[in-house]
């Protein structure tokens, strides 16, 4: 079977071309300055002290992982009790309502981002039934409701399905025990439910913070062209200023800070886990 | 009482549920039939949107770009995909965590990351940016998604079935086609499924790597969505449709076949 090993070979030249240096070229103009000729390529760290000394860059940092938060804590709160509702459906009406969850997020993200354009106008559907009760109009689009809301929209589904996946894996004999050790119901759902459903909620966190940090059409379709977040202006950086070296370090920035707060998010939970065995 | 009042809440909370989920979409399909130009006021039924958009040059040759680039990509890299994870399967654990990291990379990575660094290799190597660019790019994303749905099936296959195909003579091409392949192709086209749809989808990858009047239909809406243009809204139901018909057919073939296959096999019993 050993002649079938040669079959990696391609993929591994293909992967390094395509996968690594594109990264190590990131990593190359992140820390350089002197434009796009290779031949006039000097070290510097100009770019990080460009972006962490700019009060407007770092204004725009701290907006976009609060709008990343706040997105990860809408899809917890709406997620977790739709994921623990489907988790008691019998059998096939679960896997019914796993279709229903999953079925919108084949559908093109710009497209449904864009569905929402209409909804939320002045004139749109939600500000004409808020007029029925005399309230509004109020101004949706461009703010940051607006963004939040496509975010959720968009994000939610991956929420909902990793909690349920770790809600059914889950043994419900543990349930059983708890309350017939006199456990009442609230009992059993925060000591037992809650935390063995934990793992779905961490990488249902992944699945949101991750592309609500780094999004860029979102903001720029609901929140329009002054809203800017950390992915506007990496594009902006690439697309229209041309600045490839400050592009790179404010992508490396990003990066970096996605990996420290899935570390925290790990760390907290083996910590919650740690102290539940404790006591 | 209560269990009942239970009952009914987890029922309301999920209806809203799947109104907030389908009903942008539904509107969009409403308002694609609408006669105005408004996206708020229903003035009446038309198919001028769908006539508009497909006398609309820059539409049709965007939607001609994405399905010829998610076809092409979903092919390459099925098959590009499946050769691999076999050949991984009888590889040493050395080479294994090394493209197993590799794949973890663009599956990890913000989008953004991933398309600034292609950007800049096509740059740095002096590709202009075009069609063939989105097509690197879009077989670059897809082919970790399909080894990491054939890789599962992959070790569950028990290895010595291919052996004894060899032992019986057969050559390592028939083993691997003959054998293998159809044992995981269930993977196989999941995988496939999973490629069609990333690549059809793509909007952030494209944006960076494209360019020449390139473009996909996910691009299309995002520069088109600053104006109303209803001809968008028909574009969006006619995905929407296209994205449907796949997963019907996807779903539908596989049991169609194994069913006329249980027929055959009924049928020569008798």
């Amino acid at each position: 079977m050993k002649q079938f090993r040669k079959m990696v070979y391609p993929y591994l030249l293909w992967s390094t071309v395509v996968i690594a240096v594109p990264m190590l070229l990131i990593l190359l103009y992140a820390f350089t300055s002197g434009g796009n000729s290779v031949s006039k390529f000097m070290f510097s760290l100009h770019n990080f002290k460009r972006f962490l000394t700019d009060k407007t860059f770092l204004e725009v940092l701290y907006r976009s992982l609060r709008i990343a938060v706040e997105t990860t804590v809408v899809c917890v709160l709406l997620g977790y009790p739709a994921a623990y509702i489907i988790a008691k459906y019998s059998e096939k009406v679960k896997m019914r309502w796993v279709l229903v969850i999953t079925l919108p997020t084949w559908i093109n993200m710009l497209v449904r981002t864009y569905a929402w354009t209409g909804i939320l106008q002045e004139d749109g559907v939600i500000n004409s039934f808020l007029g029925l009760f005399g309230i509004g109009p109020v101004t949706f689009m461009y703010t940051d409701f607006a963004v939040i809301l496509g975010m959720v929209y968009n994000f939610l589904p991956f929420m909902i399905i990793q909690i349920y996946t770790s809600l059914t894996k889950m043994d419900y004999s543990l349930i059983e025990a708890a309350s017939d050790l006199g456990a009442n119901p609230r009992k059993c759902f925060t000591k037992v439910t809650l935390p063995l459903s934990m793992p779905g909620v961490i990488s249902g966190i992944t699945l949101v913070f991750l592309p609500s940090v780094s999004s860029f059409c979102i903001p720029r379709m609901l929140g329009g062209g002054s809203y800017v977040m950390v992915g506007t202006i990496i594009e902006s950086q690439f697309l229209t200023a041309g600045d490839w070296n400050f592009g790179s370090a404010i992508s490396l920035i990003m990066a970096i800070i996605i990996m420290i707060s899935m570390y925290i998010t790990k760390k907290v939970d083996k910590g919650e886990k740690l102290e539940a065995i404790n006591a | 009482m209560s269990k009942k009042k239970k009952k009914i809440g987890s029922t309301v909370f999920m209806v809203l549920m799947v109104l907030f989920l389908y009903a942008p979409i539904i509107y969009t399909m409403v308002f694609s039939f609408n006669e105005g130009k408004s996206l708020t006021n229903f003035t009446g039924f038309s198919l001028k949107w769908y006539s508009k958009m497909f006398a609309n040059k820059t539409m049709m040759e965007s939607l001609f770009y994405t399905i010829a680039c998610a076809v092409l990509a979903t092919a390459i890299s099925t098959v590009a995909g499946t050769i691999t994870a076999i050949g991984l399967s009888k590889s040493r654990r050395a080479v294994k965590s090394v493209v197993e990291q590799l794949n973890q990379l663009p599956i990890m990575n913000p989008e953004i990351v991933t398309a600034i660094g292609l950007l800049m290799l096509f740059s740095a190597i002096h590709i202009e940016k075009g069609f063939f660019t989105m097509l690197v790019a879009h077989i670059m994303f897809c082919i970790p998604y399909v080894i990491l749905s054939v890789m599962p099936k992959l070790r569950t296959l028990n290895p010595n079935i291919a052996e004894a195909a060899m032992d019986l003579g057969a050559t390592p091409w028939q083993a691997l086609t003959k054998v293998i392949v159809p044992q995981c192709m269930p993977g196989i086209i999941s995988g496939a499924l999973i490629a069609f749809t990333m690549s059809f989808d793509d909007f952030v990858i494209s944006y960076f790597v494209t360019g020449n009047g390139v473009s996909n239909i996910s691009i299309l809406v995002y520069t088109e969505s600053r104006r109303v243009n209803p001809s968008i809204n028909a574009l969006s139901t006619l995905i929407v449709l296209i994205i449907t018909v796949a997963l019907i057919l996807v779903n539908v073939i596989p049991s169609i076949a194994s069913k006329k296959e249980a027929k055959l096999a009924v049928d020569k019993d008798i």
